[in-house]
């Protein structure tokens, strides 16, 4: 039996995520997203189902938009986009995310890149998920301090998107949009609840019992290592040859 | 008509304080002018990123010439945190003004329009709209209680991009890359950086012509061998990764910033 490295748990736990979707935009710099949405695609195909579109920024080959950079968030605001990735500097119990600083606004302690499309996505995109591998109190914090975007919106406000899931490489959690808050739905391998507890700065519904997160099976992982790193290096050349190298150490 | 030039006349058309748009990393940022923008030394330049900065940004906020930046981000992609955007945003230096992506977009689209404003979905209970004392939410006057987000235009003074090839009339290949035609419906001054220019007329194709920006919105145009390096150019060359880790390495601190442009503008010497 090969054992999955845990990237390859996150990018299946992504392409999990994805089922049902049937046009899947993936935004720059997002490597796993953009492997989880190539896995999506390649495990639909394999069911025989209907073929799943993607969009990875930065892709010329996995790539729909011809008209620039203003297509995707058109596209998106007519509901051609199922499902996007967002992640952030912070974020909180709420959904809340920011992805501009830490600390008083404007001149932020530590300054990050900026809100790129959330304050937009995060609205209109039914299927958003919240992507940041570091699980610690201060990526995960009871208030942000800047909200690029707010997970909900209060009722009058256009609001047909939002937070589905929030993936970190320590747990999955899912949204509950009525109560506006996170739900402990599973921890990865090696990772237990006590400390998601311990490493979690923010309140969330935690059910008595917490499973495992599913692990790709060996075909599953054959697809993942063949197809999806093939279509992953026009992209990200660095990153496909990483998760090779993961893979092979886990074999040795 | 469509002025040919060289490309320190082209950056001399940058003058202080001018509202300068420029398209993101990879998609016809003219980063080999960037030296030229620097040695004609005009001050006090407000940004205007369609929709995102990088590299080019960053050298130019380095280098203590930019006032304002109204963006939604600036980044250096894989290589990480833009190194003096970073700093200057810290020590006061910039002001910032924060957008979301499809806001800069529709700014933009809006002054294409000859249009005042642009509604916009999104944005309302974020603190980007609370920050931004410049955008207004109104009803909207066809459905009662529906409030929407007004963007008001973005009319940059000038754009500055890179491209593939002009032709001798001044038309401008820009392929797919459509923010590189919105930035030049958008602003009164329209400069472009071009590998080559060729003989035959860019319009003269049925199959490309959808893709060239007709010279009509181009005012100059400067040859400028790799002028988008180390970004890539599409359908051209590939980025050079190395080149921007060994940038943002060196920009962390002002000396090495310096040293590195020092060797920039040595490297881009024609």
């Amino acid at each position: 039996m090969t054992e999955a490295t845990a990237r390859e748990t996150l990018i299946y736990t992504i392409a999990r995520l994805l089922e049902g979707t049937s046009h899947v935009a993936v935004g720059a710099s997002s490597p796993i997203p953009a492997a989880g949405a190539m896995l999506s695609r390649a495990l639909a195909e394999r069911r025989g189902g209907e073929g799943v579109r993607i969009s990875i920024l930065g892709s010329a080959e996995h790539n729909f938009f011809t008209q620039g950079a203003g297509e995707l968030f058109d596209c998106a605001a007519q509901g051609r986009i199922d499902a996007f990735f967002l992640g952030g500097g912070q974020i909180d119990g709420a959904g809340n995310i920011n992805l501009v600083g830490s600390g008083d606004y404007p001149n932020s302690d530590v300054r990050w890149p900026g809100s790129f499309g959330s304050a937009f996505l995060y609205y209109v995109v039914p299927r958003v998920i919240l992507f940041r591998e570091e699980h610690s109190p201060r990526v995960l914090v009871e208030k942000v301090d800047f909200i690029s975007a707010p997970g909900t919106s209060p009722p009058g406000v256009y609001r047909v998107g939002g937070p589905y899931a929030l993936l970190t490489g320590a747990a999955l959690f899912f949204f509950e949009k009525d109560q506006g808050r996170f739900r402990l739905e599973s921890t990865h391998p090696g990772h237990t609840v006590e400390e998601i507890n311990a490493t979690t700065g923010f309140a969330f519904a935690c059910p008595p019992q917490v499973g495992a997160t599913p692990t790709p099976k060996e075909e599953t992982l054959a697809l993942l290592r063949g197809r999806v790193l093939d279509e992953l290096s026009e992209t990200y050349p660095q990153f496909a040859e990483l998760l090779h190298t993961d893979a092979i150490g886990k074999a040795a | 008509m469509t002025a040919f030039l060289s490309a320190s006349e082209l950056a001399a058309k940058i003058k202080p304080g001018t509202k300068l748009a420029m398209p993101p990393d990879g998609s016809g940022a003219s980063v080999g002018l960037t030296k030229f923008i620097i040695e004609n030394g005009a001050r006090g330049l407000h940004l205007i990123c369609a929709p995102v900065g990088g590299l080019q940004v960053d050298m130019l906020v380095g280098a203590g010439l930019v006032a304002t930046i109204e963006t939604s981000a600036v980044s250096l992609g894989e290589a990480g945190a833009a190194p003096s955007f970073t700093r200057a945003i810290k020590s006061r230096a910039i002001k910032i003004m924060d957008a979301t992506c499809p806001a800069m977009l529709t700014g933009l689209v809006a002054a294409q329009k000859g249009v005042p404003f642009i509604p916009m979905r999104g944005l309302i209970g974020s603190d980007i709209l609370r920050t931004r004392p410049d955008w207004t939410v109104i009803e909207n006057p066809y459905q009662k209680d529906d409030p929407i987000v007004a963007i008001p235009a973005i009319r940059p003074d000038v754009c500055l991009f890179h491209a593939p090839e002009a032709d001798r009339s001044g038309n401008v290949r820009v392929g797919r890359r459509g923010e590189l035609q919105l930035l030049a419906y958008a602003s009164a001054t329209t400069l472009v950086t071009v590998e080559r220019i060729v003989e035959k007329s860019l319009l003269g194709d049925e199959a490309t012509a959808a893709g060239v920006l007709p010279s009509l919105y181009v005012s100059a145009i400067a040859e400028l061998k790799n002028g988008a390096w180390p970004n890539a150019l599409w359908g051209e060359y590939a980025q050079d990764t190395g080149e921007i880790s060994r940038y943002a390495a060196a920009a962390r601190t002002r000396e090495g910033f310096d040293g590195y442009m020092a060797s920039f503008k040595q490297s881009m010497a024609p």
